[in-house]
């Protein structure tokens, strides 16, 4: 016992605590794009003219149907051949935004076909422009709605964040994959990472909660008992 | 006489196999209130929409004031100067009442935001609910909801005002709050198209009432006239009028 948290003082905390911030690193980098590429998405989809509708679609169905692991070999050793030479940290971001772009355009889809149509037709006859209208008027209703759907979309980001350490990538996964490899301390290693990975989705969660009420409008959702 | 503000002339509109409107004709001068009455599917609702353009007439003239607004390319310029009012409200369901007032003068007009929440402000009070104003829409009433949809399309000081049967969708009992901010907007001068069934409010502010049906414009006159007809039981000019008046009284 003593041996184990002397091995977890001097050998893994140390590694561990770099690996973690490593994957938030990852991960904080990843958010925001995913989400400006998710509405991006979503928008084009909905509202963009033919061509922009189906790139829109076909980017989408694309993504959606490969698998990350893949995508991201993609990134990381297949651009080079056509001169586009990615560190592993930004092939993964890349590769994170892209996934994570996808599969939150279908939330927010999803959101924007449920604000009701008279939203629009009101804005317009206000003089909104339709663009203006979509902005100011929709899309802030549609966020409302997509956020517990992208919400779970981040927390699995933050889970599939291991996967930049096939690119070589250390994170917390990777960190430890090396002291485990190294130590034989498998059970110990991974159960203390995998209770890391617990932590971060904890505490995204408890985030996405508080925005959640925060951004809450009365009668706009339906009612939490 | 005094000035046209609104002439339209011989509006045509088909859905598919459907026309709707089937040369649709009419001058609005300042200040006229005009109430359009007929049976639904007449295509009422549909010619207040082609008037700012929200449902594109497939032929015929509006002009708004000196504009030919029928092929203008600024659309959005002239349905600044139409306040259009719906049956079902439609606020914006994540803003507040006053915020609801506000946007587009903000948006549209590029107020600033101090002077925007003070104009919004006043015309909430004008339609009596600057009390209300910190509400959200699934807060409110029906009632209280059409009169802040009513203050937000004031706001953006209209030349003209349609409403689409402003107090269909309430219940009975909240369309006389709606009904008394609308006589007095009359009053003050403002110039109104309204679509609605309720002939109490016609006959004492509207100037004209005009029944449609078919997408046409059958029977037009002074709302004494129509009363007078209505009540009575020999012949007169108003007779399809009078029939339907008869059917919504059940």
């Amino acid at each position: 016992m003593d041996d184990s948290i002397r091995f977890i003082m001097e050998d893994l905390s140390g590694p561990l605590l770099q690996g973690t911030l490593a994957s938030l690193k990852l991960i904080v980098c990843s958010v925001p794009f995913g989400l400006a590429l998710g509405f991006m998405l979503a928008s084009g989809w909905v509202y963009g003219n033919k061509p922009v509708s189906w790139l829109c679609r076909t980017y989408v169905a694309l993504v959606k149907g490969t698998p990350l692991l893949i995508l991201l070999f993609i990134i990381y050793f297949c651009l080079p051949s056509f001169g586009l030479t990615l560190s592993p940290f930004f092939a993964s971001v890349l590769g994170f935004i892209m996934c994570n772009g996808a599969y939150n355009s279908e939330y927010i889809r999803g959101a924007i076909l449920s604000v009701r149509s008279g939203q629009l037709i009101a804005a317009r006859s206000l003089g909104m422009s339709r663009a203006q209208a979509i902005i100011s008027i929709v899309m802030p209703q549609a966020a409302r709605r997509a956020l517990p759907g992208c919400s779970n979309e981040i927390i699995y980001l933050v889970k599939y964040s291991s996967l930049a350490y096939i690119l070589s990538y250390i994170e917390l996964t990777g960190a430890g994959k090396m002291i485990a490899t190294r130590s034989f301390r498998f059970t110990l290693v991974f159960s203390i990472i995998g209770l890391v990975y617990l932590v971060m989705v904890t505490i995204a969660s408890i985030i996405f909660m508080w925005l959640e009420k925060k951004l809450a409008v009365p009668g706009f959702e339906a009612k939490r008992q | 006489m005094g000035d046209v503000i609104l002439k339209v002339r011989d509006i045509h509109k088909r859905f598919d196999s459907e026309e709707v409107l089937r040369g649709v004709s009419f001058d609005v001068q300042k200040g006229d209130v005009k109430v359009f009455i007929g049976p639904s599917g007449t295509g009422k609702s549909t010619l207040l929409r082609c008037l700012n353009r929200l449902v594109e007439p497939d032929s015929g003239q509006i002009w708004l004031g000196d504009d030919e607004i029928t092929h203008a390319v600024d659309i959005d310029g002239v349905r600044r100067r139409m306040g259009m009012v719906f049956q079902n409200f439609y606020l914006f369901d994540h803003l507040t009442a006053l915020r609801n007032v506000e946007i587009a003068l903000i948006k549209v007009l590029k107020m600033q935001k101090a002077s925007a929440r003070e104009l919004a402000m006043s015309e909430l009070s004008r339609v009596g609910m600057e009390r209300f104003a910190g509400k959200y829409p699934a807060e409110l009433s029906g009632g209280q909801a059409q009169r802040v949809s009513i203050a937000r399309s004031l706001a953006m000081n209209p030349e003209v005002m349609l409403f689409d049967e402003p107090t269909s969708a309430l219940d009975p009992e909240l369309t006389g709050e709606v009904l008394e901010v609308m006589k007095k907007l009359a009053s003050g001068g403002m110039t109104m198209l309204v679509v609605s069934h309720e002939m109490e409010f016609a006959y004492s502010v509207a100037n004209e009432v005009l029944f449609m049906e078919g997408g046409v414009v059958v029977e037009r006159g002074a709302p004494r006239e129509i009363r007078n007809d209505a009540a009575s039981d020999s012949p007169g000019r108003f007779e399809r009028t009078r029939a339907f008046l008869r059917r919504i009284d059940g």
